[in-house]
């Protein structure tokens, strides 16, 4: 698998103040990843980076061979679509004049403009002027300028924030087909339910630092995070099931039918054999594996806690 | 190639907020009503009609050009970041040099369009009026050019304000600054330092290099001497010797009052961070 893009102990300073310090991650091509952190953990940061925009302080930032900070920058990011958080656009123009602007600069033919603004939905606005334009559909034109020249490598800086759950899945569908097309894509975000499912890989910021990387099973494996499991009881019978688990099993909710449990992979299977041992008492089980919300949680309380 | 697709996005933007037509009205206006009220002192006198109006057109734009210049530049780069757009227009392949060029050339475009149609009004009332000699259309060639030079002069300064500051509010009070100085103090300064000095340490020559120290003055110098069918109106035996300095020097000069403030507002904006 080859890599697209990269920083090596990447750090960066604003004035004293640590953005990022000593990152060291890859992309890999076709792969889509999630820049998982709070804001402030120096998300935007290292696509700044990754973008040239900024130089880092020490280690160093690849795109292919190339330091997009350096002579060959403008040739890198021509391979490169970027949706910047919060997209702004000059509101006298129309989308329509807009993408022809971005098409020029990228060195990219105007003639797939009007089937780029097709794509993500606006065709029917290309001739108003964008200052007209909503919220969503301002996401959408953003989207639409990342995509000119199919670029083989997509950055995408909170996609869905301020989008209402109808936008946010639309977004969601075409960085879908994105993947599906073989591009390399990022995603920052700290709405970590809803790239769970369609990220290969996540990366989790906090406080400038990369505290893990990998897939969504390694990161899990590697922190060996609790599994939760619900379970729907006969009424007043949750003392007596508590009583038969395993030590690596924590209740963390009770009610009278209803029990929830966070379990550590060690308990998992012995957990298991108890509630199947407890016989008809037990009416249904749920077990959820960690997700990324709960990976993230862990990687931060332990980060804190150091 | 990447610059000149700038420029003529800041043009298309331009003609969209309605910039062109207002500044390219209002040099019309002020130019023509210069030149329809301002040939009342010609008279039945044999005095060519346009040559006048350059001396007052000049008088004018001295006034008037910097400051549309310095409107124009002031939000260039400043204004981009404020708005969210400059993030987004850098990720795209291209230098930043290239920014800053591109957008300087577009705005001296709108600057030259409402020059040259607006002037061009002028000349056009007086010629549809009467006979026009060679030497005043030459002189209102000149002029002409060199207005639109010290437009570009005060459009690069305004876009080096823009690339010095972090806030559109401070780049707008730089460019105001900008002009109060080099269009309004720097003369009544340099007159006071002349009456006190009583020329004992400023000589001739130590007035050229002051004067030529103000893109200004160089285009006053230039307009008012340096053709004799307007120097006869302009009632300027000249500060400076016209004779002493000659025309192509103030060319010169303007052109570096052009590349100068451009070489620093790139260079600033190399090194800006984002």
């Amino acid at each position: 698998m080859s890599t697209v893009a990269q920083w090596q102990d990447a750090s960066k300073r604003y004035r004293g103040v640590t953005a990022v310090e000593q990152v060291t991650l890859g992309l890999e091509a076709g792969q889509a990843t999630a820049l998982v952190g709070h804001n402030g953990a120096g998300k935007t940061t290292l696509i700044k980076l990754l973008l040239g925009l900024i130089r880092p302080d020490a280690g160093r930032v690849r795109i292919g061979d190339a330091d997009p900070a350096g002579r060959g920058g403008a040739q890198a990011r021509r391979a490169i679509g970027f949706l910047p958080e919060s997209v702004a656009f000059h509101g006298a123009m129309t989308g329509a004049e807009l993408m022809d602007f971005y098409a020029r600069l990228k060195g990219a033919s105007l003639r797939d403009n009007a089937a780029l603004l097709e794509r993500v939905g606006i065709a029917d606005a290309a001739r108003r002027r964008v200052g007209t334009y909503s919220k969503g559909m301002r996401q959408r034109l953003g989207i639409a300028q990342a995509l000119i020249g199919a670029p083989r490598l997509l950055l995408f800086d909170e996609p869905t924030s301020g989008l209402d759950p109808a936008s946010r899945h639309d977004v969601y569908e075409m960085i879908d087909a994105l993947r599906g097309s073989g591009a390399t894509v990022l995603i920052s975000t700290h709405a970590l339910a809803e790239v769970e499912e369609r990220v290969d890989r996540a990366a989790i910021m906090h406080r400038g630092r990369l505290l893990a990387a990998g897939t969504l099973a390694e990161l899990r494996h590697g922190v060996a995070a609790e599994a939760r499991m619900r379970l729907k009881l006969r009424p007043c019978t949750t003392g007596r099931l508590l009583a038969a688990l395993p030590a690596g099993a924590r209740c963390v909710e009770r009610s009278d039918a209803a029990l929830t449990l966070q379990v550590a992979p060690a308990a998992k299977m012995a957990t298991l054999r108890a509630v199947a041992q407890a016989g008809d008492i037990v009416e249904d089980v749920e077990l959820a594996a960690p997700g990324l919300q709960e990976l993230y949680a862990h990687l931060v309380g332990a980060a804190e806690q150091a | 190639m990447k610059a000149l697709s700038i420029a003529a996005h800041e043009i298309r933007v331009g003609l969209r907020n309605r910039w062109v037509l207002a500044t390219t009205l209002l040099m019309a206006a002020l130019a023509l009503s210069l030149s329809l009220l301002g040939s009342a002192p010609t008279g039945v006198v044999k005095a060519d009609p346009l040559a006048v109006v350059v001396v007052s057109l000049a008088s004018l734009t001295i006034f008037l050009v910097p400051l549309i210049a310095l409107l124009l530049s002031f939000d260039a780069i400043v204004g981009e970041q404020e708005r969210g757009t400059l993030m987004l227009l850098l990720a795209y392949p291209v230098a930043r040099w290239q920014v800053v060029v591109g957008k300087c050339l577009g705005q001296v475009a709108i600057l030259g369009v409402a020059t040259v149609l607006g002037y061009g009004a002028a000349a056009l009332a007086l010629w549809l009026q009467g006979e026009i000699g060679v030497p005043a259309w030459q002189a209102f060639g000149a002029m002409l050019l060199t207005s639109v030079m010290l437009g570009a002069s005060f459009v690069a300064m305004g876009c080096l304000a823009s690339t010095l500051v972090r806030e559109r509010a401070t780049a707008a009070g730089l460019a105001v600054g900008v002009w109060l100085f080099f269009v309004l103090l720097y003369d009544t300064a340099l007159l006071g330092v002349l009456v006190a000095d009583q020329g004992r340490t400023v000589g001739k020559r130590g007035l050229d290099a002051l004067l030529l120290l103000n893109p200004a003055d160089v285009y006053r110098l230039f307009n008012m001497t340096a053709s004799h069918s307007v120097s006869v109106y302009s009632g300027m035996a000249g500060p400076g010797d016209p004779a002493a300095l000659p025309a192509p020097l103030f060319l010169a000069v303007l052109a570096a009052w052009i590349a100068a403030p451009l070489g620093l507002a790139v260079a600033a904006f190399q090194r800006r961070s984002l």
